[in-house]
């Protein structure tokens, strides 16, 4: 196994006074994918959006325990900072809609001062290439983000994080607002992201887990119940609870 | 290198914040400084003939020699009628005006009322005190400053108003309400009326309040109609007095005395106006859940 | 119901025919000539509505000028940077500003304003910004700068209102894409959320600007009354709306009475376009939900 990027300490997250999750201790290794899977309402998405601290956004929500990025406190660190190391790709597409293909992209350089045309040109393709967007928009790179169809925009989003230069990267249910064919060829441009970041990503679909992720993590309601090497978790989960799901007999 | 860069980004946001805060604070200072003025002088000047009395001849107080004020009788007296005799011909017209424009809706010609009345909303409100002014100076010349002319000024500014509220609060009443009734065997127009409009109500009244607090307010379409007057009402084709003329009138004066009476209707204006808002507030809160807990 | 829906009609109608019939005279012994006819000039009869076209120009422009970063800023504050409990009651105080009426503006501008204008403002101007040419004159309070300030004041909040509306109409989707990327509060307003409510912002933009166009009382008693071209920011003026006001009912001939008239159709023909733009900008974005339909 690698070695620990990101780690997970005793964490809790409220919404509302309520906890969602609580009491998880999880290590993501780095340039590995990592699903987390569970019924719906099980706090998976809940626990990832406590990673970037994209949580707290939200009003009366709130979070207890320590997430760790190679060894310090996330929440000891400006958000701002954290979620430039940890991007995010969502459930739904969110291209922003008043820019173009391009500015989409090259967003988060607009962020960091001044960068000379051809350093955000280089940046730019290089993101759209390894989102397996490039070929498909070359050619059309200041049409507006929105001209798209829906898998075209999610790989647009994913080279949007991508720019940013980012060492995790979390997906929340990538695919599931897009359709089958859409959904393998983001499912094939995972395997490749995994040779330069540490991936995690939600799922609720187990064969896509299955498919992915080299590390998988089983939730139900609010709690971690089992951790391991997707092989393992499939073939002989050690929890009654993980097998019981993976076998289908609920969720 | 990189710190010295975040650094700076974080910073600029902060003073961003700083300064949108800033504007709130200096948007309020008016307000404040209106409260205030209006309050500390006006204030003084209530008393049961303040409301009730002519004002006094206006005069500067000189040591030894304090002026008596009067009161503003005439003008809240010439709000009141005038406000509501534009109310009820606002009601009358614009009732009619947005059932039609909603229930004939997708026609040309509710569409049509609808952007009239949306166009009319843009109006200064002084042109609808120099139309009325011009057309009977042109029709009946005698009867231009006029308690009639004043009330038909105010309803100019003030029928787009309600017309467009109420048609929006139509609106929003679901046609499955409609459906219904019209299955039931009742006719259009009952439905309109009994059924849509009823839902309607709490956007309807706001509409409504909304206007008489603008008609209120306003003293542009007075000054070619009402035109003002010392003395309390004397009839329909006579000249009256409204707060707001008054104001203007006194606040342009020397006089210390007519000055105090300004600031005194001033508040009195102010004051009249949140309590409406509040209330209006409060009553179609209490409506809306009445309506919902059916 | 056909009766009300056919005033609101006509109404406009109405209101257009007879001005237009009573502005035929002027329009006649000047012809496209009162537009930049400079002189307004009851002893020798001519007119030209430059003066006042310049005066309400002026006083919006510099009103918008003050007033739009002030809106835009509470604005910012109020959707991004305020406390969810914060928002509302801050809100609500700022449309008090709207109820306020025009003639109370006006007597505050008159009272407390102008001096202060006077005292400090403008000698500060005079002193540090001469060198623009922009602050000639003596400083009196009371002059096209003070009207503009109170018009400033005046259209904050619909500029507000309709820009917190929009800001707020945009999709946390597109808030959380900027969040995600390590944008700062700033970075992430300007980048998710000013983009997508842009045509809400203008649109609000273009109904404060209506407003200011038409606004009397509060000009009236703040601007000066001189019915010339003002040559700085501290002259005294007069716009189209006050020149209605203050001389309709005083005119010494039927040739002046007409200019007037005159003026008054060319202030409602650019009123109600910049009313009619207004709105559609505003309904396009709040009724489609977004700025750009996708």
């Amino acid at each position: 196994m690698n070695p620990t990027k990101l780690r997970v300490d005793h964490l809790t997250a409220f919404y509302d006074g309520k906890a969602a999750i609580s009491d998880i201790n999880l290590e993501f290794p780095e340039r590995a994918v990592s699903a987390i899977i569970g019924p719906s309402g099980c706090g998976k998405s809940t626990l990832i959006r406590c990673l970037n601290r994209m949580h707290e956004t939200v009003p009366r929500t709130r979070v207890e325990g320590h997430v760790l990025l190679d060894g310090e406190d996330v929440y000891a660190e400006d958000p701002v900072r954290v979620r430039r190391r940890i991007g995010m790709v969502f459930q739904k597409p969110n291209p922003f809609v008043t820019m173009s293909i391009y500015n989409n992209v090259s967003a988060a350089l607009r962020f960091n001062g001044r960068h000379s045309r051809e350093a955000t040109d280089r940046a730019v393709v290089r993101s759209l290439e390894q989102a397996a967007l490039w070929d498909e928009v070359k050619d059309r790179i200041d049409a507006p983000a929105t001209s798209l169809s829906g898998g075209q925009q999610q790989r647009l989003c994913i080279a949007r994080a991508l720019a940013a230069n980012p060492e995790v990267i979390l997906m929340d249910e990538p695919c599931s607002a897009l359709d089958p064919i859409a959904t393998s060829k983001i499912e094939e441009l995972i395997g490749r992201l995994k040779n330069d970041y540490t991936v995690v990503i939600v799922t609720h679909n187990m064969q896509q887990a299955a498919r992915v992720s080299d590390y998988t993590a089983f939730l139900y309601i609010g709690k971690l119940i089992e951790f391991g090497p997707t092989e393992e978790l499939f073939e002989r989960p050690k929890e009654h609870l993980t097998e019981a799901y993976i076998t289908g007999r609920f969720g | 290198m990189r710190f010295d860069r975040h650094a700076r980004r974080k910073w600029f946001s902060h003073a961003i914040t700083v300064l949108a805060g800033l504007s709130v604070l200096v948007v309020l200072i008016p307000l404040a400084s209106i409260l205030y003025e209006a309050a500390s002088i006006g204030g003084p000047a209530f008393s049961p003939s303040f409301f009730t009395q002519t004002s006094a001849t206006p005069c500067s107080p000189t040591p030894g020699h304090p002026c008596s004020l009067g009161g503003i009788g005439p003008a809240l007296q010439g709000t009141i009628i005038l406000v509501g005799l534009a109310g009820l011909i606002s009601v009358a017209v614009e009732v009619a005006a947005a059932v039609f424009a909603t229930e004939y809706r997708g026609r040309g010609l509710g569409r049509a009322i609808s952007f009239t009345a949306d166009v009319l909303t843009g109006i200064p409100s002084v042109i609808a005190g120099v139309f009325i002014y011009t057309y009977f100076v042109l029709y009946d010349p005698t009867i231009v400053f006029s308690t009639l002319t004043g009330a038909l000024a105010l309803s100019v500014i003030m029928i787009p108003i309600v017309t467009r509220t109420t048609e929006e609060a139509l609106r929003t009443v679901p046609n499955s309400i409609r459906e219904a009734a019209l299955a039931l065997g009742i006719s259009k127009w009952r439905t309109t009326l009994q059924i849509v409009f009823v839902t309607a109500l709490p956007g309807v009244l706001t509409g409504a309040l909304l206007s008489v607090m603008r008609g209120a307010g306003e003293a542009a379409p007075l000054l070619f109609t009402a035109f003002g007057s010392r003395i309390f009402f004397q009839g329909l084709n006579k000249p009256i007095n409204a707060l707001p003329l008054l104001i203007y009138n006194f606040a342009e004066s020397p006089y210390q005395n007519w000055i105090e009476l300004a600031w005194g209707a001033a508040l009195l204006l102010i004051i009249l106006i949140l309590v409406v808002n509040v209330l209006s507030r409060l009553m179609i809160q209490r409506m809306v859940r009445r309506m919902r807990g059916q | 119901m056909l009766v009300g829906g056919f005033i609101v009609l006509l109404l406009i109608f109405l209101i257009a025919a007879i001005l237009v019939r009573e502005a035929s005279a002027s329009f006649q012994a000047f012809g496209f000539a009162f537009l930049w006819g400079t002189q307004w000039n009851p002893a020798t009869n001519i007119y030209g509505v430059v003066p006042f076209a310049v005066g309400t120009l002026l006083t919006s422009g510099i009103g918008l000028l003050i007033g739009v970063p002030l809106a835009l800023g509470s604005a910012i504050f109020i959707t991004t940077q305020a406390p969810t409990w914060l928002r509302g009651p801050v809100g609500t105080v700022i449309e008090l500003l709207a109820a306020i009426p025009s003639v109370v503006y006006g007597f505050w501008g008159l009272y407390v304003l102008g001096p202060y204008m006077h005292a400090t403002v403008e000698p500060n101007l005079q002193h540090f910004l001469g060198w623009t040419g922009l602050f000639g004159g003596t400083a009196s309070g009371t002059d096209v700068l003070t009207a503009s300030v109170i018009l400033a004041v005046m259209v904050v909040p619909t500029i507000s209102a309709v820009s917190r509306e929009t800001l707020a109409a945009v999709p946390a989707a597109q808030k959380e894409a900027a969040l995600s990327l390590g944008a700062t509060n700033w970075e992430t307003t300007r980048v998710s959320l000013i983009p997508y409510a842009r045509s809400g912002i203008i649109g609000g933009i273009v109904l404060g600007l209506g407003r200011a166009l038409g606004e009397t009382m509060a000009v009236t008693m703040t601007i000066g009354n001189r019915d010339t071209v003002p040559t700085s920011l501290l002259s005294q003026g007069q716009s189209i709306a006050s020149l209605m006001a203050n001389e309709l009912t005083s005119t010494t001939g039927p040739l002046q009475y007409s200019a007037i008239i005159e003026a008054g159709l060319i202030l409602l023909l650019i009123s109600l376009l910049v009313n009619v733009s207004a709105r559609l900008l505003v309904w396009r974005v709040l009724k489609v939900g977004g700025g750009i339909v996708e």
